[in-house]
């Protein structure tokens, strides 16, 4: 009986901190990780939704293929143009807002709730929104452009630029406030005694939010630069939506704003083709490690080199 | 703080002190005050308050759109007050025959609910482990944690979808909420704010009292652990809830066109018919939109910590 139990005491201290963290690992394993390895196997494969007797190894075919596809260049030159359209905008209206909110405020609780608002709305739902915004008679963009005297109504599902514009837009909207609320969190601890020495050297609040806010929260500004880098180039919501028809996942009429996560996307389930949509998910990471170490590399360097 | 010295005595009555423009050439600013002891100036409020009705404009008008017949949709300048039509779009949606809208919101909320209650229990048992329990390689193992936050799970999405494909049962899990559920069962950034919360919130000597009064590991989680993390669970349940509930991308590639979709998914089909009528599709959107806008109210300011925590720390 001693024995026993003093077993069960070996086990609960030496084995069950392992046993508590196995779910994680364990499903992690199974549902993160070893897709994205296999993945990397899929891509070398013809493997199709259709027809699983054709299955067999294409070596690299399916990445050749990738090189000299015009659909895949298109998709990418959109991503990027989206992506650049939605990320500027998006992370230098955030530092607006979070110097905003960084005031002593009354409703300051609330006034914080509130720029989650579109954070929360599900973005096929403010998608849709926008969708009908965007409208090319009636929409609500249109008629704002009107007031301020742009009376030619603008299609915005004709061409390359408004339609990313378009995308743009509701990428800012749901996005803004809660960088802004990154930026604030960072802002609020920089240590008070910084900003008082400053102000006895006679800083004003400009040369203050330049030289002292900007750069202490610099390692903040790189974490939301990653972040939307990963998640701008797998935009895949709002381009599908925008679509009259959402469900050809062609982006366009001639692919104007289609996007690689929606490439992705109708190559697997559309063309059935999962061993070449596979292919190009190994391109877009490949990428997306790449936009984000460069932008890491160039935030980095623009804001150290303010002080 | 406590040196500054009180400019607001000093600034004649309804001027604004830091937005008036500076008089002479240097502006000594805020007598020292840090930006957020400084009280804030109308210009502040007007602008956050512009801010604000930008935020909640769309989906104020998603209300207006859905509670209107589709005359409104054509309205110059747009359509201003809501409609009394909502009950009726609200049934039009719901008889949709190949929408299956009813049965998808069923499905969103035992979606996003196991999710919620599942990620709650494994993370906050794994932060726990890495916070206070000793064992070997748990250093390396949080390293691992940590990296796998930065890895973007979409990008295996094909192979995840073939891997479905021979879950035991018949057909794999492909078509099943279990595809959508069981890989979402975890969390990293859970297991991450976990242990920096379990940190934080329980003292060492509290679990060794725990141990040498006899207590077995589980059972100081259960008595000690879980009730001093009570506002972490709020928070990392209402993260999890609205993200789960929000996913749109693998459900739909998983849920598609079987009469098993998450509201989501149901959307999606909603806008995507030949006949499509926005304000039914609208009336969708604000139904499934509605949780989480009474989530927002109840738990906003945990929402709001868990965001700002969570950027300070990571």
């Amino acid at each position: 009986m001693r024995g026993l139990s003093h077993r069960l005491h070996r086990f609960d201290v030496k084995q069950m901190p392992y046993v508590l963290i196995a779910p994680f690992f364990i499903l992690f394993a199974i549902f993160g990780l070893f897709p994205l390895i296999f993945n990397g196997v899929v891509a070398l494969r013809t493997w199709r939704l259709d027809d699983p007797a054709q299955d067999g190894w294409a070596g690299l075919a399916n990445f050749e293929r990738l090189l000299t596809d015009e659909d895949f260049w298109n998709a990418l030159y959109n991503t990027f143009g989206i992506f650049v359209l939605s990320t500027v905008p998006q992370l230098f209206l955030a530092l607006c807002v979070a110097f905003l909110l960084n005031r002593r405020l009354r409703g300051q609780t609330w006034f914080r709730v509130s720029m989650l608002l579109p954070y929360i709305t599900p973005l096929t739902a403010s998608t849709l929104v926008f969708l009908v915004v965007f409208g090319r008679d009636t929409g609500v963009a249109n008629w704002v452009l009107s007031v301020v005297g742009m009376d030619d109504p603008i299609d915005w599902r004709a061409g390359k630029l408004q339609s990313w514009v378009a995308i743009a837009t509701m990428v800012n909207w749901k996005w803004i406030g809660y960088n802004a609320l990154l930026y604030l969190s960072a802002m609020q601890t920089i240590p008070r005694d910084i900003y008082e020495a400053s102000a006895l050297d006679g800083a004003t609040s400009w040369k203050q939010l330049w030289r002292i806010t900007v750069p202490m929260i610099l390692p903040v500004v790189i974490f939301t630069v990653v972040l939307s880098t990963i998640g701008g180039l797998q935009l895949f919501t709002e381009p599908m939506l925008l679509d009259s028809n959402p469900a050809s996942a062609s982006g366009g009429s001639n692919g104007e704003w289609q996007t690689i996560a929606q490439l992705i996307y109708k190559v697997g389930w559309k063309n059935l083709n999962l061993g070449y949509a596979a292919a190009m998910s190994w391109a877009l990471f490949l990428i997306i490690v790449i936009v984000a170490v460069v932008n890491t590399l160039l935030t980095n360097r623009l804001g150290g080199g303010k002080r | 703080m406590t040196t500054t010295t009180d400019t607001r005595s000093a600034t004649p009555p309804g001027a604004d002190p830091d937005q008036a423009p500076p008089r002479r050439k240097v502006k000594p600013s805020l007598s020292g005050r840090a930006p957020q002891d400084t009280p804030a100036g109308k210009w502040t409020y007007l602008l956050l308050g512009l801010t604000f009705l930008l935020s909640i404009y769309p989906i104020y008008w998603m209300f207006v759109i859905a509670t209107s017949t589709d005359a409104a949709l054509a309205e110059i300048p747009p359509k201003f007050l809501p409609g009394g039509e909502f009950m009726k779009n609200l049934d039009e949606v719901f008889s949709l025959q190949d929408v299956y809208f009813a049965e998808s919101l069923v499905n969103s909320v035992i979606v996003s609910t196991v999710t919620t209650v599942s990620v709650l229990f494994f993370c906050s048992v794994a932060g726990y482990a890495f916070a206070k329990l000793r064992f070997r390689g748990s250093r390396i193992l949080m390293v691992m944690v940590i990296l796998t936050l930065t890895v973007p799970n979409q990008l295996g999405i094909v192979a995840l979808y073939i891997l479905m494909g021979y879950m035991p049962g018949e057909g794999g899990w492909n078509g099943s909420l279990l595809a959508v559920i069981v890989p979402g069962l975890v969390s990293a950034f859970g297991v991450f704010y976990m242990r920096q919360f379990i940190l934080g919130a329980v003292p060492d000597e509290l679990i060794e009292s725990g141990r040498v009064d006899g207590a077995t590991t589980m059972r100081i989680y259960w008595s000690i652990v879980l009730p001093a993390i009570r506002p972490a669970l709020a928070v990392l349940g209402l993260l999890t809830f609205v993200s789960s509930w929000n996913d749109f991308q693998w459900p739909l590639i998983t849920l598609g066109g079987t009469d098993y979709p998450t509201s989501m998914v149901a959307l999606f089909d909603l806008a995507s018919g030949n006949y499509v009528l926005y304000r039914r599709v609208l009336a969708g959107a604000f139904v499934a939109t509605v949780p989480l806008i009474i989530l927002l109210f109840v738990g906003g300011r945990q929402i709001v910590r868990g965001i700002m925590e969570g950027a300070v720390k990571s």
